[in-house]
């Protein structure tokens, strides 16, 4: 009996733990949330935003904070599991009752934190390049929609005299709608069907999928790059590439392997920023193409400042848990930095916390000078922004080749053109 | 004293007594366990009264947020006493039980997404994923996921299904230890990257989310999440009550003869096959359940769900509870995800040192797991009571 009564006793302790857990909350003070994965195959990448989003807290606290109260970051770790990320947010939405929530970075952690954020009327900012076909009432997409990114790319390459394209990617959604999106694209640029690579998937007479898709962390390419050197035997081909994470590296490998290189056919790729490349080998990828709203060897002095003071708070005030060697910036980075600043301009546009009122205020168009130019939100919960192309070099870095300011963020692009 | 338990009269009086003995004593402890059950039952159904009836602050107060929360880890707990009913009773290590827990989902995920008709973001009748990958129309397997008593079915069937087909070829080729468990990790592996594909029909790596009504209410009110997690209990005391039926029964003494020896009991005729494949499917059919309940809890499902680490978390909740015994799992599976959703939160940078200190620690001084504490540490005082009095 007494054997039955400890393990009663257990439970009762567990449970009595679990709802005694009750918040306290300081007048001067702001709760704002960050769900990022700090642990899991998505940490290497959603880190930086972490480290990058309390360095803006700091700057913000610093010069005065939000109306007069400071920012007190909530760090929650979504640990690249998605379920985990739906129970963070709902914990940071009705335990900590945040203000705003920076964060999520794959399409299905959004997709899974979604209905939570309109259950509880949130306000979610996010940071990461996405495929569109959304528009949630109380999301704010602060980085690249297709328009921005592969549209303008596909254009400096139409522009440079490329007539072919080859479409690659993992397969997700992500690749799946920016490919399809971009075959529609190609077609009313005029570029015949048999001039885009990778394989076209009909329902009927509608094309559903365009381009060739490898699994997650796929690491034979030998098929698919001898098919793309047979598909550039000709001249004038590119390949847009959209294939996610370290399944890259075998990749590009095998390109280099096959002995084609960026001048017989550039490779434009959306997953590869300079964050990226402090884990993984450049050489491979020199002379190949990038495309984001953001690039650290911008030369602005908005950029410069951001850049020296970001480095300047690693050595300082970071905490121990930042990873202070090495450190870059790159286009989500930036993009997580200019949401802070654009619900900071709303707030105070708005002048009080309530979700209903600053989400009208950014919905009424609120602009931010950023380190990659200026940013204006528009009503329909994305933004305006610059888009620049850039030329990978050996460093890691890009060598900017063509700007092209303010363009319009358009979420529902397929089936447009 | 149980009907079924009634001393024969035919046996001989000496005989008799024994019997009677033991009969006792098995409606003792019997009687025992179901208090301990009706308690248990009792302390979680204060959750969702609270949250009903309780103050709206205070450390009285339960949130929306907190019953869905102690509904998932109830989920698991259920997972974890499947898993408990192969491993720690058959002796059968089964890395794929989180599969059957993502069948199970995946069946009445498919029924939710029906059930947002055309509120999605498209404005059609068809999920948003098909429309968004080029559908025209419904796939013929979807159709019968309308009905909902069919979803409960297919949330039973199509798990133990495949635990059939799967066991009986493994157990028929006397597949047996590691390898078993190596073929039931490969499955689940192979599973994954089917159901990650996007023409697989199941909504790829975004899977299923984004649920608005559950046979009529909507699935974020109160109500709804009081009523799953109130379901929720209701498994739990019934797959309790099957394990123990079972433990108690004929059946289970094989099965637990299985565990410590199959030779022997297949040397004494019995066909062992058929023995663990009942079980497997039992077990698969119980995950699946669970996971049904867990889908509309959580909010979605994708196939990362099906994963091969998902189910070796199972293993260790199993192994941190207590292998074997009927609450081990459960307190492990409650346990472990408690402290997990408390440290991503408090601590996000340090959980994982926090979690695996906690697995070392199991491993190192709780051979038993947590259930095994009390007799661990009864037979050490015993011991130090012994040396007392030979010293003496």
């Amino acid at each position: 009996m007494e054997n039955s009564f400890k393990k009663i006793l257990s439970l009762v302790a567990v449970a009595a733990f679990a709802l005694s857990a009750s918040t306290v909350r300081a007048d001067d003070t702001v709760k704002v949330g960050i769900l990022h994965s700090l642990s899991g195959t998505m940490a290497i990448s959603e880190t930086s935003l972490r480290d990058v989003l309390l360095f803006t807290f700091d700057e913000i606290n610093a010069s005065g904070g939000v109306l007069g109260k400071m920012i007190e970051p909530v760090e929650a770790d979504g640990a690249s599991d998605w379920p985990t990320f739906a129970e963070k947010a709902e914990e940071l939405l009705a335990k900590d009752e945040a203000s705003a929530v920076f964060g999520c970075w794959t399409s299905v952690s959004r997709k899974f934190v979604l209905p939570v954020f309109e259950k509880y009327n949130g306000l979610l900012f996010y940071p990461v390049q996405y495929e569109g076909e959304e528009e949630s009432p109380n999301i704010f997409y602060t980085a690249e929609a297709v328009g921005q990114q592969a549209i303008p790319a596909v254009d400096y390459l139409l522009e440079e005299g490329y007539t072919k394209f080859y479409l690659i990617g993992t397969d997700y959604v992500y690749p799946q709608t920016t490919n399809i999106v971009l075959f529609e694209y190609l077609l009313s640029k005029g570029i015949p069907v048999e001039n885009i690579g990778g394989g076209i998937r009909y329902e009927g007479d509608v094309a559903v999928s365009a381009g060739n898709y490898t699994p997650f962390g796929h690491t034979d390419f030998q098929q698919i790059v001898a098919e793309i050197k047979d598909f550039a035997a000709s001249g004038d081909a590119c390949v847009v590439n959209t294939i996610n994470g370290d399944a890259n590296v075998p990749f590009f490998k095998e390109i280099a392997a096959s002995g084609l290189t960026s001048d017989d056919c550039p490779i434009v790729s959306f997953s590869l920023s300079e964050d990226e490349f402090r884990g993984l080998p450049t050489k491979d990828l020199v002379g190949h193409l990038g495309c984001w709203t953001y690039f650290m060897s911008i030369d602005s002095p908005a950029n410069d400042s951001f850049k020296a003071k970001f480095q300047d708070w690693l050595a300082t005030d970071a905490p121990a848990a930042v990873a202070k060697e090495g450190r870059v910036t790159c286009s989500p980075m930036v993009l997580s930095y200019n949401g802070v600043y654009l619900w900071k301009a709303a707030v105070e546009k708005a002048g009080t916390f309530d979700t209903d009122a600053v989400i009208a205020a950014l919905e009424s168009g609120i602009s931010f000078d950023g380190p990659g130019g200026t940013v204006t939100t528009q009503k329909n919960h994305h933004l305006t922004k610059s888009v620049y192309i850039g030329e990978t070099l050996e460093d890691g870095q890009f060598e900017i080749l063509e700007v092209m300011p303010d363009v319009y963020g358009e979420p529902w692009l397929k089936g447009t053109f | 004293m149980a009907p079924g338990w009634a001393v024969p009269d035919a046996l001989p009086q000496s005989r008799r007594l024994i019997a009677q003995a033991y009969v006792m004593k098995f409606s003792t402890e019997m009687k025992k366990e179901m208090g301990i059950l009706c308690l248990v039952t009792g302390l979680l159904m204060l959750i969702p009264l609270f949250n009903a009836v309780g103050p709206e602050s205070g450390p009285l107060s339960v949130s929306a947020f907190q019953v869905s929360l102690w509904g998932k880890y109830l989920t698991y707990a259920v997972l974890a006493m499947s898993l408990n009913l192969l491993w720690g009773y058959t002796g059968l290590l089964c890395l794929c039980q989180s599969l059957f827990f993502a069948l199970g989902g995946y069946a009445m995920g498919m029924y939710l997404m029906l059930m947002i008709g055309e509120r999605g973001a498209y404005k059609s009748v068809l999920p948003d994923f098909m429309v968004f990958l080029g559908y025209q129309k419904l796939p013929l397997h979807w159709e019968p996921f309308y009905n909902f008593a069919f979803t409960v079915g297919a949330v039973l069937w199509v798990p133990g299904l495949l635990a059939f087909v799967f066991g009986f070829l493994a157990f028929r080729s006397r597949i047996k230890g590691v390898y078993f468990s190596i073929l039931t990790q490969a499955l689940t592996y192979a599973a994954c990257l089917m159901f990650f594909r996007n023409d697989f029909t199941f909504g790829g790596n975004n899977g299923f989310t984004d649920f608005k009504d559950i046979l009529g209410c909507n699935i974020n009110s109160d109500a709804t999440i009081r009523g799953l997690f109130i379901a929720t209990t209701a498994l739990m005391v019934c797959t309790y009550l099957i394990t123990s039926g079972l433990l108690a029964s004929k059946l289970g003494k094989v099965q637990q003869a299985i565990r410590d020896s199959e030779n022997r009991v297949l040397f004494s005729g019995y066909s062992t096959t058929s023995f663990k494949l009942m079980i497997f499917v039992l077990s698969a059919m119980i995950a699946g359940a669970a996971g049904a309940l867990y889908v509309p809890q959580v909010g979605g499902i994708n196939p990362s769900a099906m994963e091969a680490a998902k189910s070796l978390e199972v293993v260790v909740w199993v192994a941190v509870g207590g292998r074997g015994t009927k609450w081990g799992p459960v307190i492990g599976a409650i346990l472990v995800n408690f402290i997990k959703s408390y440290t991503t939160h408090a601590f996000p940078d340090y959980w994982l040192i926090i979690m695996g200190g906690m697995f070392v620690c199991v491993v190192l001084f709780m051979p038993d797991g947590i259930v095994g504490v009390y007799k661990q540490a009864k037979s050490y005082f015993a011991r130090q009571r012994s040396l007392e009095t030979t010293a003496a």
